[in-house]
């Protein structure tokens, strides 16, 4: 019963672990669906958002809540720029432009939180800091409930969004096919922007999300490279996918770190990675299945 | 303005396009071997640096550059170079034995990473190398039975031939006689049918398979043959470096490579060469004005890296040729002088280009 509990502990842990890898994960798919770009800023983007969060909460003493939702207006501000002045600009060159072009902003964003907030690590007081709920035999910490919940809360409403309102069927559509998305008077170029926005806005959320349970440094971007295992698991191109990848990463490595020696968690989810690479390329939730020429 | 009228075959199979070829790449050769007589021990130790780079940035230029994938774990392949060179010479294998193992064992292990992961996109090709290089890095710190972890790994003086290689000065002639090694192999490579197939698989791979190229095989050959070159360089850094340090590859160093092949300039072996010099003289260059800089900007930690992400931003917005390109620029400015137009460096206006099929 002992091991059971412990194992099931385990599990929830990664789980709340693998939601933030997949809501980085998510933030990569969304923007190479639309624009076949990969953002390998993004978790630099997440840091971003966390530390504007920690600015206005910890520093400007705002609420908790109203300063979680301003920090995530203002990171899909800061996206929307991102596009609409740089990246915009490289439309047409080779993916590995885009691949260098986005980690030397990594580069700069990271220098950039470093002068403004310095290189220590900081952190802010949330409503779950230090709080457990019981569940039955479980202590759970109520951080790593409410990044599990705050997910899927995300979830939902990024399904009714894509689904239901006109912008979300309009990001559809532009990221099926720009041309027909054109002639139906879609303005792809400003669609392509928000959808930048919406991937930094949820990169923000993973941001605060994880903040009560690892503090903010400028370096927590490197947490990206995780997320790329955790988008492949997914297929890439699949926004279910990459949650679910997310959450295997997650767990594998918390399992991994409890039944391996040390030294094998920090590699886990890139064996997984490259595992995954070698038996499965396209991932578990394929879609994507020719080029063309 | 020189028009070259070729008048028999061997003209095109030459690797010198012209008299003047042989003339400037000869004083060049001559300059590089009587540096060490004219400048001092510090100088030309940073020299040799550069030519360790430049090494690599040739064997990743052939990837990037030519083959048009990306790699961001060449560190790895220069610390599996570096390791295999100084724990063989600690066994007390002698030096030109190790510095061709080094080089074949890296390329093997490139082999090994890059036939699962090339039938996929360069997309995937950078997330792979990328997760290789993160899982070396743990190997090399946690494997310390072999690499000494993070105490270190103390690289034995190598010899050749009974003569001890201790200072900068024969660090300095090994890496420059390897680095025109290099550059024969890449210029042979580049005017052979397998050169010619990795630019066919850069511009489309559709096209060139659809010419008979063997994708596969063409590419794991191309990145194998990059880690090759990479794993040579990184038998010289062991002994440039003097002491292994498990986290000096990190991916920092990966990027600083890729950092060599943009800012040179894509597509040029010369490029490689410029981009080295650019890498390993932008350190010092801050080093020295360090104390100048107004509001303790030269104090700030992470400067480095975040310069190189400055560079490599620019360089792609503004200049996509590189340093290559501007050399080619002011050549062109000279020879059509006066005619220079305003369009005559205009760049070509580019559209997105989907890869899927839907």
């Amino acid at each position: 019963m002992e091991d059971a509990a412990r194992l099931l502990q385990l599990v929830v842990n990664g789980a709340a672990a693998g939601c933030i890898y997949g809501l980085i994960a998510l933030g990569f798919v969304l923007i190479y669906k639309a624009t076949e770009m990969v953002n390998f800023a993004q978790g630099d983007v997440m840091m971003i958002g966390g530390f504007i969060a920690y600015s206005l909460i910890a520093h400007w003493g705002m609420n908790y809540w109203v300063g979680a939702l301003l920090a995530i207006a203002i990171t899909a501000a800061f996206g929307f720029a991102l596009d609409a002045v740089i990246l915009r600009r490289v439309i047409g060159q080779p993916q590995f432009a885009v691949v260098m072009l986005t980690l030397g902003l990594g580069f700069i964003f990271r220098a950039g939180a470093g002068i403004t907030w310095g290189y220590d690590s900081v952190g802010f007081n949330t409503p779950f800091t230090n709080k457990t709920a019981k569940v039955g035999l479980l202590v759970l910490g109520q951080d790593n409930l409410s990044i599990i919940v705050g997910t899927l809360i995300l979830c939902g409403v990024l399904y009714v969004f894509f689904s239901k309102t006109r912008l979300g069927v309009a990001m559809q559509a532009s990221s099926q096919n720009q041309l027909a998305a054109y002639y139906m008077g879609i303005p792809v170029r400003t669609v392509f922007s928000l959808i930048w926005a919406i991937s930094a806005g949820v990169a923000a959320v993973a941001g605060i999300l994880l903040s009560p349970v690892s503090m903010l440094d400028v370096n927590m971007g490197f947490l990206g490279i995780k997320a790329f295992a955790a988008a492949v698991i997914g297929g890439f191109g699949s926004i279910p996918g990459s949650l679910i990848g997310g959450v295997i990463v997650g767990v594998v490595e918390q399992l991994a770190g409890y039944y391996l020696p040390a030294g094998f968690q920090e590699v886990t989810s890139n064996v997984v990675l490259l595992a995954m690479l070698i038996v499965r390329p396209q991932g578990l939730f394929a879609e994507l299945s020719g080029k063309r020429v | 303005m020189r028009y070259l009228f070729r008048t028999n075959y061997n003209q095109d199979l030459s690797l010198a396009r012209h008299g003047g070829d042989y003339f400037w790449y000869g004083l060049l050769l001559v300059i590089m071997l009587i540096v060490p007589l004219l400048m001092g021990e510090f100088y030309v130790g940073e020299l040799g640096g550069v030519f360790i780079f430049a090494i690599a940035g040739v064997g990743l230029m052939l990837l990037v550059g030519y083959t048009g994938l990306i790699s961001l774990g060449h560190a790895a392949f220069l610390g599996i170079g570096a390791y295999v060179n100084s724990v063989l010479l600690a066994k007390g294998v002698p030096f030109v034995i190790t510095l061709p193992i080094a080089g074949l064992f890296t390329a093997a292990c490139g082999a090994a990473i890059g036939l699962p992961t090339l039938r996929m996109s360069g997309l995937y090709l950078a997330i792979a190398t990328l997760a290789f290089g993160s899982i070396v890095g743990t190997v090399f710190q946690k494997w310390s039975s072999v690499t000494g972890g993070f105490d270190g790994f103390a690289v034995p003086t190598p010899t050749i031939f009974g003569v001890g290689l201790d200072g900068a000065t024969g660090i300095y002639y090994v890496s420059l006689v390897v680095l025109i090694f290099v550059l024969w192999i890449t210029a042979n490579i580049l005017r052979s049918p397998m050169g010619r197939a990795m630019v066919a698989i850069r511009d489309s791979e559709v096209s060139a398979q659809s010419m008979g190229i063997h994708l596969a095989r063409y590419k794991a050959i191309a990145f194998a043959i990059s880690a090759g070159m990479t794993g040579l360089a990184g038998a010289l850094f062991a002994h440039y470096v003097r002491f292994l340090a498990p986290d000096a590859f990190d991916v920092l160093l990966s990027v600083q490579f890729v950092t060599i092949v943009f800012v040179g300039g894509l597509g040029s072996v010369q490029g490689a060469i410029f981009g080295a010099l650019f890498v390993r003289l932008l350190p010092q260059f801050i080093a020295i004005v360090r104390d100048d800089l107004p509001f303790g900007i030269g104090r700030m930690p992470g400067l480095e890296p975040s310069l190189f992400g400055l560079v490599l931003v620019l360089v792609i917005l503004f200049q996509p040729g590189g340093i290559n390109g501007i050399w080619q620029k002011t050549k062109h400015w000279f020879t059509a002088f006066p005619f220079k137009r305003q369009t005559s460096s205009r760049r070509q206006k580019s559209y997105a280009k989907s890869e899927r099929l839907r």
